[in-house]
């Protein structure tokens, strides 16, 4: 299935915020999880979520360290910030409720017995 | 080679390839590089040769040109940036800085050499200011100090040294010991003149005494090209700068225009010529940028203008009337477009096959050419009428000079066109005709006065 490019581009925000709650990460680890989580559904070009990191760093969300991988290679590091985790709940909220209102609709669209009136 | 080696190779290369988008930074193509081993040893594990897990990584992180025009949008700044010149920018800092200094203090040294004719009576603006004496001796103000800046920084010889002297001393010997009549037309001849033969000699300090080198030759001119970009950037912005020093002084009731014109503008003049120089040697890259895209801008636009006067010209059946100054504006006319040539020539990938834009620059040679000839034609018909003033034998000798240079450019460009000849061609003959101009203009700034009896 394609997902709609813009809600590719909406959903690339929470989704990377959202992976690195549960740890920090760098960018192949993230787009690697993405394909996990979305049971390999979202694509994305690997090399978009670079200067969508570094946004993200910039509006202060994340912060970046350089550390070293396994094989000693450089590394940056990213770690979601306070201000990041706050903006994740936030936008985990809107999610939520677009997902409610579109559901109750779609309910209604497969049960028309249940409409009001 | 090993196969670790191709990969190193490989990924060495698209390292080159990005480095060259300048809204990505080399920390930022680590970060990718990272990235694009990663995926490379994932997908060697999953069982795919080396060769073919690079090139599935490299598809997989997607269109460079993309990629670094998101990160140009995330960092427009960037592009900016470049501008400024940011200390360790550069190989080395160490080095910037010390050219930075000899910069500025060589530019203080020329403000200052500008200033001590004043300490003998000789004013350079004011009611009794000695024109005269600047006009003839303004460029061995400044220009010694270029040289300088360029003999220091190319670390000339003991030998190039005292070459490199040699013109100036003679510019210096012409300009104030020949006879010249007040305000006659050679005297003003030899002051248009002395600057160009000057600014060709500093040609040899740019290149460190490496003159005959053709490289050499083309980076000095567009070194030349990028100068005149910067100092007019500069002028720009100290007109600005003396236009409110006067308008404040006024509001408090004084008037900072005699002190202006006579200490502000002249050293700021003369020290914005150092200043450009070291601009244009710190931030080449820049302004290659900015070279070509105004040629690109210009060379249909003239090309047009020319098209269509031509046609007017035949439409009409009105000759050119041929005057002194009607010949000079042709000059200028050939020189702008040689410019125009000249800055494609020294910014296109001389590699590259034939394109839209080389048509259209042949066209354009050759509309300036038939307008020229068309302009020399009816001079030489009415000849008889004229006879040969300096002025004019000046402006027909630059004319014929000039005609020579785009003349042949065109049949090299035309040959180039027809793939007969390689794009260097082209080039090497515009850096071997270079010393042309510099003969030329010795000739009228020393002999002219001379031959013409200094009228």
């Amino acid at each position: 299935m394609d997902i709609n490019k813009d809600l590719v581009a909406a959903s690339a925000t929470p989704l990377v915020l959202a992976i690195l709650s549960e740890g920090d990460s760098y960018g192949y680890a993230i787009i690697k999880r993405v394909g996990e989580v979305s049971g390999g559904e979202l694509r994305w070009t690997d090399g978009m979520v670079y200067p969508l990191l570094h946004r993200l760093e910039r509006r202060g969300l994340v912060e970046a360290v350089w550390g070293r991988s396994e094989t000693g290679r450089r590394r940056k590091y990213y770690r979601l910030t306070r201000a990041g985790a706050e903006h994740l709940a936030g936008q985990r909220r809107q999610w939520q409720q677009v997902d409610l209102a579109l559901r109750g609709v779609w309910l209604m669209a497969a049960d028309p017995a249940a409409q009001p009136g | 080679m090993t196969k670790e080696g191709l990969l190193e190779e490989r990924i060495g290369e698209w390292r080159q390839y990005f480095r060259r988008r300048q809204a990505v930074r080399a920390i930022d193509i680590e970060e990718l590089e990272d990235h694009l081993r990663s995926q490379v040893e994932a997908l060697s594990e999953a069982g795919l040769d080396e060769d073919e897990a690079f090139l599935v990584a490299v598809k997989r992180l997607g269109d460079l040109d993309s990629v670094s025009r998101e990160f140009a949008h995330e960092y427009s700044e960037r592009l900016w940036k470049q501008l400024v010149v940011s200390p360790g920018a550069g190989a080395s800092s160490l080095t910037a800085h010390r050219d930075t200094v000899a910069a500025v203090g060589l530019a203080i040294a020329a403000a200052v050499a500008l200033k001590i004719p004043d300490l003998f009576g000789l004013h350079i603006s004011g009611r009794d200011a000695d024109t005269s004496f600047y006009l003839r001796n303004l460029s061995l103000f400044v220009l010694p100090f270029l040289a300088g800046f360029f003999a220091l920084k190319r670390e000339l010889q003991r030998s190039g040294w005292y070459l490199l002297a040699l013109p100036f001393v003679a510019a210096a010997l012409i300009a104030n010991l020949l006879p010249f009549k007040p305000s006659g037309h050679t005297e003003v001849l030899t002051a248009i003149h002395l600057p160009i033969a000057l600014w060709l000699a500093i040609g040899f300090a740019y290149a460190g005494g490496r003159w005959r080198s053709h490289e050499q030759r083309m980076n000095f001119v567009r070194f030349s090209g990028e100068w005149l970009i910067y100092y007019t950037l500069i002028a720009l912005g100290g007109g600005i700068l003396v236009f409110f020093t006067v308008f404040i002084f006024q509001a408090i009731g004084l008037n900072a225009e005699p002190l202006v014109g006579r200490w502000v503008v002249p050293c700021g003049a003369a020290g914005a010529v150092l200043i450009a120089a070291r601009l244009v040697e710190s931030k080449q890259s820049v302004i290659e940028n900015m070279a070509p895209v105004l040629t690109l801008l210009f060379t249909p636009l003239v090309a047009v203008l020319l098209l269509i006067f031509v046609a007017t010209m035949i439409w009409t059946g009105n000759a050119i009337d041929v005057g002194r100054e009607v010949l000079i504006g042709f000059d200028l006319l050939l020189v702008l477009v040689l410019g125009l040539l000249l800055y494609a020539i020294s910014a296109r990938d001389s590699q590259a096959p034939p394109g839209r834009f080389d048509r259209l620059r042949l066209l354009l040679v050759l509309c300036a050419l038939l307008v020229d000839v068309l302009a020399l034609w009816s001079m030489v018909e009415r000849t008889s009428e004229f006879g040969f003033s300096p002025n004019k034998t000046a402006a027909l000798g630059l004319n014929l000079l000039l005609l020579v240079n785009l003349g042949w450019s065109a049949v090299l460009y035309a040959r180039f066109l027809a793939k007969r000849v390689p794009f260097t061609r082209l080039e090497r003959w515009q850096t071997a005709y270079l010393p042309a101009y510099a003969v030329w203009a010795w000739i009228v700034a020393a002999l002219f006065p001379i031959i013409f009896n200094y009228q």
